[in-house]
């Protein structure tokens, strides 16, 4: 604690707002998949960069514990450096890149490689929580339609993605229902990472600081990706390996790397591409 | 017909601020009878169609609907949930503006199978089968079923509306002016198909128009409602021809022969 900054409460927002959060938190967890309102704070960056996560991790986050921070598979990238620095500063608390190590992860777009491991907690930064809000822009009529759990128009999306392309298209944010009640997004994850989520030992957290909502999954929360009977839900497979760690089970990046088109195929979780390559140089 | 009445409507009424829209109404729809409700702008069609699909609470009176099961169900005091379940189920709405009843952004495949998937169906082959027959049997090349409905004549979107309306085969179907805004050779087309699909399905239907040539292609009986209130009901042409009441005389008078 006494590494934090002396001009900032512990973890920016001041006791009374950690508790109204902690209270939607705690809502979220009792209902998975529920979407809970709660009076968001603005924050010092802008809507879009991860308030609604920053929010949620500032009111769990605790002197001992060590935080990771992942934008886009990757722990150096601006978003994900800034918000380490962030809670480095203002709660003092130590950051790590290692996934194994990390006690709260903070993340936008990717879930791990690593499997999680119960204890360890993930706070994902959700851009749109309503997964209905593109079938229905009316929040009252969503809300009445999850309140029903009035799902089936949803299967509208998959269809249409079937009959113009052949396949389902979904690649991101791809639908889910929880514990068979409510449906969820995932937020922009890719849909690689969807069978993470289902009866993960971590507990995870989604927080939106533009639409004030906060959802949950307890750990062990059965989590299903919507699909038909006759095009089950798949993932996406590469015929590259990753050209660094040779990892052939994970999430590649399709990277440019000069002016003539040369690609690269590299994994996106970048702890999970350091971690085999130095295992594989110390044996 | 068989024996007991599907929905029966007993003494409904609806109040819009000072305004009396619909006053005690009662009637009883037998299956497989179409019963048409005709009368002038703001007499209280819609506000009673809208009642009976649960659209809209009455203040005061009963909807008493014969579920497949057999039970009997007030739709005026079911929960919420249960009521959306029940019409999803058995009542097919269709509107006077098929923008309203349809969604324009996606395909008339998918329009036609939302209804199917909301009732559980999860197989994308069955869905896909069930739409294209759908299509054809509302007269639509079977080869636009991946278009969007934008790309249809008014007269097609109304036909698709009610492949939407039908596919789940309900048993009472409410009908808003199905006809209204079409030219009348696309009219005639459509009361055809209606009049087919009608006796083809055995569904009651509730028909609301101000067109008496429509009533009296489509419906058996006939009720003319004025401020909120019946004022006359019985066989249709029993009604077209031989009007009792003043406003009912006015109203067939008032029809131009071609």
């Amino acid at each position: 604690m006494s590494l934090a900054h002396p001009g900032y409460n512990f973890a920016y927002l001041d006791e009374q707002t950690k508790r109204m959060i902690r209270r939607a938190i705690l809502k979220a967890v009792a209902v998975p998949g529920y979407q809970v309102p709660f009076a968001g704070r603005e924050m010092p960056l802008p809507y879009g960069w991860g308030t609604g996560g920053i929010q949620v991790t500032a009111s769990i986050i605790g002197a001992d514990d060590r935080l990771k921070v992942i934008d886009q598979g990757a722990d150096d990238t601006t978003n994900a450096v800034s918000i380490r620095r962030f809670f480095a500063k203002t709660a003092g608390v130590a950051t790590t890149t290692r996934t194994n190590e990390a006690t709260i992860i903070q993340t936008r777009h990717r879930v791990p490689e690593t499997p999680l491991h119960a204890g360890q907690i993930m706070v994902f930064q959700v851009p749109i929580p309503e997964p209905l809000r593109w079938l229905e822009p009316r929040e009252t009529r969503s809300r009445r339609m999850h309140a029903e759990a009035d799902y089936g128009s949803m299967y509208v999306k998959l269809y249409e993605d079937i009959a113009r392309m052949g396949r389902i298209t979904t690649a991101y944010d791809y639908p889910v229902m929880v514990n068979g009640r409510y449906l969820m997004r995932p937020s922009p994850i890719p849909r690689f990472d969807n069978p993470k989520l289902d009866r993960s030992p971590a507990l995870m957290l989604f927080g939106a600081g533009r639409e004030k909502r906060i959802y949950a999954l307890p750990p062990h929360t059965p989590v299903k990706s919507l699909d038909f009977e006759d095009h089950p839900f798949t993932i996406e497979r590469w015929t590259q390996r990753c050209q660094r760690c040779g990892a052939g089970d994970s999430f590649l990046d399709e990277i440019v790397i000069d002016d003539r088109g040369t690609r690269r195929f590299v994994c996106s979780d970048t702890d999970h591409c350091d971690t085999r390559l130095e295992r594989r140089s110390a044996s | 017909m068989s024996e007991a009445p599907l929905p029966e409507i007993d003494r409904l009424a609806k109040r819009y601020g000072e305004r009396q829209a619909v006053r005690g109404v009662s009637f009883a729809l037998w299956p497989g009878e179409v019963l048409a409700i005709v009368g002038e702008s703001g007499s209280g069609k819609t506000t009673l169609l809208n009642m009976i699909a649960g659209r809209v609470a009455p203040d005061a009176g009963a909807v008493r609907f014969r579920s497949a099961a057999g039970a009997v169900v007030d739709l005026a005091a079911l929960p919420e949930a249960d009521l959306r379940r029940l019409v999803r189920r058995e009542i097919g709405f269709v509107h006077q503006n098929p923008r309203d009843g349809l969604r324009l952004s996606v395909s008339a495949g998918a329009n036609i199978g939302e209804p199917i998937m909301a009732a559980g169906a999860r197989h994308y082959g069955s869905i896909r089968r069930a739409a294209a027959a759908w299509l054809e049997r509302v007269e639509i090349d079977p080869a636009r079923l991946d278009d969007l409905p934008a790309t249809f004549s008014g007269g097609m979107q109304q036909r698709l509306q009610i492949a939407r309306a039908l596919v789940t085969e309900p048993r009472l179907v409410l009908m808003d002016e199905p006809t209204g805004g079409l030219d009348v050779s696309v009219q005639a087309r459509l009361l055809d198909l209606l009049r087919r699909l009608v006796a083809d399905l055995g569904i009651s239907v509730v028909l609301v128009t101000h067109d008496l040539g429509v009533a009296r292609l489509l419906a058996h009986r006939l009720m003319v409602m004025q401020q909120g209130q019946v004022v006359e009901s019985g066989v249709t042409d029993q009604v077209l021809d031989d009007p009792h009441h003043p406003y009912t005389q006015l109203l067939v008078s008032s029809v131009l022969a071609a």
